[in-house]
């Protein structure tokens, strides 16, 4: 579904990830993990055709970012980062509808099948009751389930998640974590996101791509967790990764 | 539900519109009654002095005001989406002084150049001079708005560059002769009556190019109000979309400052009236909202300033926006600053 070919991205003048070449298939979610600053979000804004490719190229269902029309890539491809939307008279529904844009005419109106996706996004994030409330209003953890609704709404086939556990509590993370399953496996969705919460990542991933600068290491979870990379990243003077149990303890 | 309160308040605006409109027909150092209005509108024969009055002095500056109240506050509406800035306006942003240093220079030339005021030529010269202040002054505004992520400090620099050219603007007026200090002067007061009936062909198809380019824009817009990033990634031709929200600002905030002189305070106010009295964020309701409160502002404020009016003496109209438009600003900033 999506495909790297010798990619290498670059912020500013600084190169965060060189020469990765890897797939990332329909029907698996896919965590992105890695230290602060190493180029997760920059790797998600790539493929999500934001910038920062300086060379190789980036395919989405067999056509090329540098080819492909930004309406026609909307189709395919639906991208959530961490930033709040705070406009005071935005409605959550009418939020979720503009998900809609990259199917709608020139003036944005929906349709009653429009509308029908608009109210399935909105279910299946869990945020109906939302309906009705204005978005700066909502908790974050509120706010950042109806930007996945809008990603829904979108009803494309990959799904790019930036941080998207970070404002939420436990079991907000679990919901997330196994309504990210369902849509991949259920769906046939490919879902890739970027997490700092490694407990989260093996346990819910089918594959983990790890960012090793300057490299970029995609394995599936069971291979990655004994391949001795997260250890290698991840352990301080302070923590040790076990990987009998996948989780990061204090020594 | 909210469908049925949008076509309510659409009737009460427009309805409120006509009786202001018509208010303004009839009262001024003339009083003319209704039915003479009609007759002179209907153009039968009627009393000379009215058909005078109305078709060359009051119908003439109420579509001027019309057309001015709704090209700001639409421009307004524009600039706060696009910098998603609840404070950007043509006025705040520098827009109207990058127009009057345009201005400055043309009238305070003319004479050197030796342009008849008041002719065509001199119009357009104005328009064109006044378009290209405004559009410098915007695209420094979207060049630093790009880097600069933080809405105050975005404010802060509109407004030193408005304090920078209005110093300039300054230095021009000094070296300026009198009669083109005059000419400069009057104009920077703001008048809706200074237009004359053959300036509005020039005027008005400059305006409704604007309103056309910013109808075209309301989906963009709409995706806007997500920020850039979501935008592009559902579908928006960002640079596009961003180059024709600047033509039609600049269409906008320019020809009103052109023509009427530096206006402020409607095109930062009525897009908030419009969301507060709609509810809604949605661009399809906003824009023709804003259209709306805008035209009936500007009208209002054109009735008062004839109603205050004695004989020779007209009270500019920046001094009326000011008082209707400040206390609108003052209560959504302590709205906003509530809410976070």
């Amino acid at each position: 579904m999506i495909e790297l070919r010798d990619v290498t991205l670059a912020f500013g003048e600084r190169r965060l990830i060189e020469h990765a070449t890897t797939r990332f298939e329909r029907g698996r979610v896919t965590a992105l993990l890695g230290r602060n600053g190493t180029g997760k979000s920059t790797l998600l804004r790539a493929i999500a055709s934001l910038g920062a490719v300086e060379s190789g190229e980036i395919f989405i269902a067999g056509s090329s970012l540098t080819t492909i029309g930004a309406r026609d890539l909307a189709r395919h491809l639906a991208y959530v980062n961490t930033e709040r939307v705070d406009v005071d008279t935005l409605s959550a529904h009418d939020l979720v509808a503009i998900g809609r844009s990259p199917y709608t005419d020139w003036l944005g109106r929906l349709t009653a099948e429009d509308e029908n996706v608009v109210c399935d996004a909105m279910r299946v994030a869990g945020v109906e009751h939302l309906a009705a409330r204005a978005v700066s209003t909502l908790s974050d953890g509120e706010c950042q389930r109806v930007m996945i609704a809008r990603a829904l709404a979108q009803d494309a086939e990959v799904l790019l998640l930036d941080e998207p556990t970070s404002f939420l509590d436990l079991p907000n993370r679990y919901e997330l974590c196994r309504l990210l399953g369902e849509l991949a496996h259920r769906d046939n969705k490919c879902i890739i996101f970027s997490t700092h919460e490694l407990d989260i990542a093996l346990s819910l991933a089918d594959s983990v791509a790890l960012v090793d600068t300057p490299n970029l290491i995609h394995l599936p979870t069971q291979q990655m967790i004994a391949s001795g990379n997260i250890e290698r990243l991840f352990d301080s003077d302070f923590v040790r990764f076990d990987a009998k149990i996948g989780a990061i303890r204090l020594k | 539900m909210q469908r049925r309160l949008h076509i309510i308040l659409f009737v009460v605006l427009s309805l409120a519109l006509l009786l202001v409109s018509v208010a303004d027909l009839m009262l001024g150092t003339t009083l003319i009654p209704l039915d003479d209005i009609w007759r002179v509108l209907a153009g039968e024969s009627a009393n000379l002095n009215y058909q005078k009055i109305i078709l060359d002095l009051r119908l003439p500056k109420i579509v001027v005001a019309l057309l001015a109240g709704a090209a700001l506050a639409v421009s307004g509406l524009e600039m706060q989406t696009l910098f998603r800035n609840p404070l950007a306006g043509p006025y705040v942003l520098g827009i109207n002084s990058g127009a009057s240093l345009g201005v400055a220079l043309f009238t305070l030339s003319a004479p050197v150049m030796g342009l008849v005021s008041g002719s065509l030529f001199m119009r357009i010269g104005l328009t064109g001079m006044a378009w290209i202040g405004s559009a410098l002054i915007l695209l420094m505004v979207m060049a630093l708005s790009r880097k600069i992520k933080s809405v105050s400090t975005i404010l802060i620099i509109g407004m030193m560059l408005g304090s920078a050219i209005s110093a300039v603007v300054g230095v021009l007026q000094y070296m300026g002769s009198d009669e083109s200090l005059k000419a400069f002067v009057v104009w920077t007061m703001g008048s809706l009556s200074t237009v004359t009936r053959g300036d509005i062909w020039v005027f008005a198809p400059a305006i409704i190019l604007g309103l056309v380019l910013s109808v075209s824009v309301i989906k963009p817009l709409n995706m806007l109000l997500l920020g850039e990033s979501y935008a592009r990634t559902m579908g928006l031709h960002v640079t596009r979309s961003r180059l024709i929200i600047f033509l039609s600002t600049t269409l906008l905030a320019g020809s009103v400052t052109a023509f009427c002189g530096p206006i402020g305070f409607i095109g930062l106010a009525m897009p908030h009236l419009a969301r507060l009295t709609f509810r809604t964020a949605d661009h399809r309701v906003l824009l023709p909202a804003t259209m709306l409160w805008g035209a009936l502002s500007m009208v209002l404020c054109a009735l008062l300033s004839d109603l205050v009016a004695h004989s020779s003496v007209v009270l500019p109209v920046n001094t009326i926006t000011a008082l209707l438009g400040v206390p609108i600003i003052i209560f959504v900033v302590i709205r906003n600053r509530n809410r976070q």
